[in-house]
């Protein structure tokens, strides 16, 4: 369990029964795995997406979202938590996100994921870029993002 | 002081570059933004105020305020939209 990475930003697709399985390891006393997949939609804000491309901040991306993790160790009693997000030019119905955390009873991981969730979309640098018949777009950053992240008591400056 | 600035995304785009090294004389970042806006295009439009501009100071989320040090790592980027 101990040598799996936390936090993995790659190109590539990942395997979700993989991934899980490297997240439970050898750890008997996980009761509960909650896992969110976030993916490639093929229409956003009125228009057809044909391709989404995802910069971000090397070294900085992977800090903020260690970060997080520690922090969601602190707030609930879970055992463990992996994010993998990809990066570069994703078509629609690709997976883009995953966030996974296992802990003995399952209220602390749905929490725990959740919270992981609105904690990167304001916090971790990521940028999406979509291909629309009118041309590229910037996506911009939704308000509701930052009420998500500030029922968890937590102020963004992101939005 | 000698420092590093980044951009990102739409303002990486609107600058041209992803980093340059820089001989700065602010204290802050805020300070440091307004140095890069007086230089004009194309900093101007792409770091002026009221725009949504947000800020890294050695990797980490940070504000105006933060005091610039020696060999600091700036970052200058949009609202970010991961997930």
């Amino acid at each position: 369990m101990d040598t799996v990475a936390r936090v993995v930003i790659q190109e590539q697709d990942f395997d979700l029964s993989a991934e899980v399985a490297a997240l439970r390891g050898r750890d008997t006393g996980v009761g509960a795995v909650c896992c969110f997949v976030g993916t490639v939609r093929d229409r956003n804000d009125g228009a057809s997406v044909s391709t989404l491309e995802l910069e971000h901040y090397p070294g900085m991306t992977e800090k903020a979202i260690e970060a997080m993790i520690d922090e969601a160790m602190r707030r609930f009693d879970i055992r463990a938590a992996r994010v993998v997000h990809r990066i570069g030019p994703l078509q629609p119905q690709e997976q883009i996100v995953l966030v996974a955390v296992t802990s003995a009873h399952r209220g602390e991981s749905f929490q725990a994921c959740e919270f992981l969730m609105d904690y990167l979309k304001t916090q971790a640098p990521f940028w999406k870029k979509e291909q629309t018949p009118t041309g590229a777009r910037w996506v911009d950053a939704r308000v509701s993002d930052d009420a998500a992240l500030a029922r968890w008591g937590i102020a963004s400056r992101n939005g | 002081m000698k420092i590093t600035v980044r951009y990102f995304a739409s303002i990486r785009e609107a600058v041209g570059r992803g980093s340059e090294a820089l001989d700065t004389a602010a204290a802050t970042l805020g300070g440091l933004r307004d140095e890069l806006i007086a230089r004009g295009e194309p900093y101007a439009p792409a770091l002026a105020r009221g725009k949504a501009v947000r800020l890294a100071l050695d990797q980490v989320m940070s504000d105006e305020a933060a005091a610039l040090r020696e060999g600091a790592e700036v970052a200058f980027f949009p609202p970010v939209t991961g997930g």
